[in-house]
């Protein structure tokens, strides 16, 4: 089922949540809605399960505006950041929990609840009380619950939050999977870009009661409509640094070595510069040459994380996917190997793109 | 050389002789001096304890098998006779009757009017709060307040139920005065003196119900009806658990408002076990038989509270 959200707006006393939400999601998407907390994702989320009024704008669901239907009669399922689940019921009494109050048959309850513990790997527990269970299995109740409740729209807020950090990963995948398998439009509210970007067919990015950008997770990374996109996505995250555009050669530069060259024309005398730390490149400088010292290093094993200081005083981190040893205060030749953006000072949306030049 | 010999001397494994002799020696001194310093921590309440509750109580038992004089001496040892005595007197099975029939209504009321009340007040309105401070003030009026103020309410000529009774052109009751009625007088502002307790307990524990879980009954499309009792009575049911045991408790010792308001009449209507003990022992000065009284009304007391133990509590889901 494929959902539209027109012009939504919502207010509380007066004071904006979010303003202008506009989007649409396809059928068996998994869409991916992020920002930091307070940024009315969750909030959005709820309007469309319809436990929060729209203040203004249309909320379609397979075509239908869905704006007075109550929550009920929108074929669709919820699953909590703390699970939501009857701490005085079953594991299979939970899940059957909404079954049984619109009374549907006991056999077909049956039928689903068994199919979905079955689905989500609890059928040894499915006599035992929440509180017996691991927070993982619990997480997997309230999947069980979506999954017996055969919505085809299905909305998360912030589900994995509650998780150690393997679970999650674990959990990730296994929910990626269960979207597939059962070809459910996913609705997935996270403040974590990696969740997002590992999961999400496509993101919207939320902050400052706006739509920053709606896009597949390659999409986000590689060209990020602002400033802000740019600094949330990415692990470790993105350098910014300014730089002064120089019209006749038609660069940024923001040291006399790192000189970016660009193909717009552009107007203003002072930009944003935003370069991801793997798209930075360094040669151990000669002779004490060099435009930046080393400040910090950091061997993870598979890559190595550097900090270091251009001789302008402005700071960044770099990362080789190699094992380097170096001693700290290292002079070296920082250079772009790939792209890095160019961002308006005040609008601060992005105004170019530098590929870098290759200086192998 | 003379320490590594010690650390071989402490470290092997003692012998079966100095494992039950010597060592349970030492063990056994660190067992007297922990129990002398528990006794010291717990001595203070043990003594109030002793003086204020256990002496009394086992005095009152001690007093129930002898026949005593006006002066609260005992003359002969009587047994149980006492207790049989009782248990054959029309007036103490008809004030136990009674006591009964008000018990369950001050508890059934108490619960359900404050389980309502408790519902509302979550709502979230603008003039909640108000609510809220209105349905918990009765804990902050004293007893002879409240039954001087039922007794105007109650009063056949100026009170204002028989002026709206007038108004109404229905019939106008004797309230507190008439045999019939004074039961139901003495229910009604009883209940009105523990509603505010018993409010303000489970409205709180209505403020700490988990919102998701109601999130998700709406999603669900569960009617109000049946999330009121398969959601919302089975997640505050410990809370619940707990106002029914000491409403209920509440209830059967309740004194002031019967002394001040009926005195146990009209006609032993409003006689219950505690004024009769009272009557039985300051009035009529048959102590003995009072205590009797007492130790029974203290085994009912206790059964009671065990079979709702017994029987409501599997209900409770911690």
């Amino acid at each position: 089922m494929s959902i539209e959200f027109k012009n939504i707006v919502k207010t509380y006393d007066q004071s904006p949540v979010l303003e202008s939400i506009n989007a649409e999601i396809a059928n068996g998407e998994f869409f991916a809605i992020v920002g930091p907390s307070g940024c009315g994702k969750s909030t959005l989320l709820r309007m469309l399960a319809g436990l929060i009024d729209v203040t203004d704008g249309v909320i379609k669901i397979d075509g239908q505006t869905v704006n007075n239907v109550p929550p009920k009669d929108r074929k669709l399922t919820m699953v909590f950041q703390d699970y939501a689940l009857f701490p005085f019921l079953t594991v299979e009494e939970n899940i059957a929990f909404g079954l049984k109050a619109r009374k549907m048959p006991e056999t077909e309850i049956s039928q689903r609840v068994t199919r979905a513990v079955d689905m989500v790997g609890l059928a040894d527990f499915r006599s035992r009380k929440p509180k017996d269970l691991s927070g993982g299995q619990r997480q997997r109740i309230a999947l069980a619950r979506a999954i017996a409740s055969d919505a085809k729209i299905c909305l998360m807020d912030e589900p994995l939050s509650n998780l150690d950090a393997q679970l999650r990963d674990r959990m990730r995948t296994e929910i990626r999977a269960l979207q597939r398998k059962l070809q459910l439009t996913l609705i997935y509210v996270t403040h974590d870009q990696i969740e997002a970007m590992t999961m999400a067919d496509h993101i919207m990015v939320l902050n400052d009661h706006h739509v920053q950008q709606i896009d597949t997770p390659l999409g986000i990374y590689n060209h990020p409509a602002n400033e802000f996109v740019a600094n949330f996505f990415g692990s470790p995250q993105i350098n910014f640094l300014s730089g002064s555009y120089k019209e006749h050669e038609r660069e940024i530069v923001i040291d006399t070595k790192l000189r970016l060259p660009i193909q717009n024309q552009l107007t203003k005398e002072n930009y944003l510069v935003g370069i991801r730390p793997n798209q930075l490149d360094f040669q151990i400088a000669k002779n004490n040459g060099g435009n930046a010292s080393l400040t910090d290093l950091t061997n993870l094993g598979s890559q190595t994380l550097l900090t270091a200081r251009l001789d302008n005083g402005q700071q960044l981190r770099l990362t080789k996917s190699e094992q380097i040893s170096m001693p700290i205060n290292q002079r070296i030749d920082l250079h772009l190997k790939g792209q890095a953006f160019i961002f308006d000072p005040e609008k601060k949306n992005l105004a170019a793109v530098s590929v870098g030049v290759d200086h192998g | 050389m003379d320490e590594s010999k010690n650390i071989i001397h402490e470290t092997r494994i003692p012998t079966l002789a100095e494992n039950t002799g010597l060592f349970k020696k030492t063990k056994m001194r660190a067992q007297r001096t922990n129990r002398r310093y528990a006794l010291l921590f717990l001595g203070p309440s043990i003594l109030l304890l002793a003086v204020f509750i256990f002496y009394p109580m086992l005095k009152t038992i001690y007093l129930s098998l002898f026949l005593t004089n006006g002066s609260g001496h005992n003359t002969v040892f009587a047994g149980l006779g006492n207790y049989a005595a009782l248990l054959s007197s029309p007036g103490y099975l008809a004030s136990l009757m009674s006591t009964l029939i008000y018990v369950v209504g001050v508890w059934a009321l108490t619960l359900a009017l404050g389980l309502i009340l408790a519902n509302a007040a979550s709502v979230k309105v603008r003039a909640s709060s108000f609510f809220r401070t209105i349905f918990s003030s009765t804990m902050g009026v004293s007893i002879s307040v409240s039954a001087i103020f039922w007794l105007f309410i109650f009063n056949p000529s100026i009170g204002i139920l028989n002026q709206i009774a007038a108004f109404l052109h229905l019939p106008l009751l004797n309230w507190a005065t008439d045999p019939n009625l004074a039961m139901i007088s003495v229910i009604i502002s009883t209940v009105w003196m523990n509603l505010g307790f018993a409010f303000l307990v489970l409205f709180s524990a209505f403020q700490s119900l988990p919102l998701s879980l109601y999130e998700e009954t709406a999603i669900e499309g569960v009617g109000p009806v049946y999330r009121f009792f398969h959601v919302t009575i089975p997640l505050i049911s410990p809370t619940l658990f707990f106002v029914s045991i000491i409403t209920f408790i509440e209830a059967f010792k309740s004194f002031g408002l019967i002394d001040l308001m009926t005195a146990g009449g009209p006609n032993n209507a409003t006689n219950l076990l505690v004024y009769h003990i009272y009557q039985n022992a300051f009035l009529n000065g048959n102590y003995s038989q009072a205590s009797a009284e007492s130790v029974i009304l203290t085994i009912i007391i206790a059964l009671l509270t065990f079979l709702q133990f017994r029987y409501l509590e599997r209900k409770v889901s911690y």
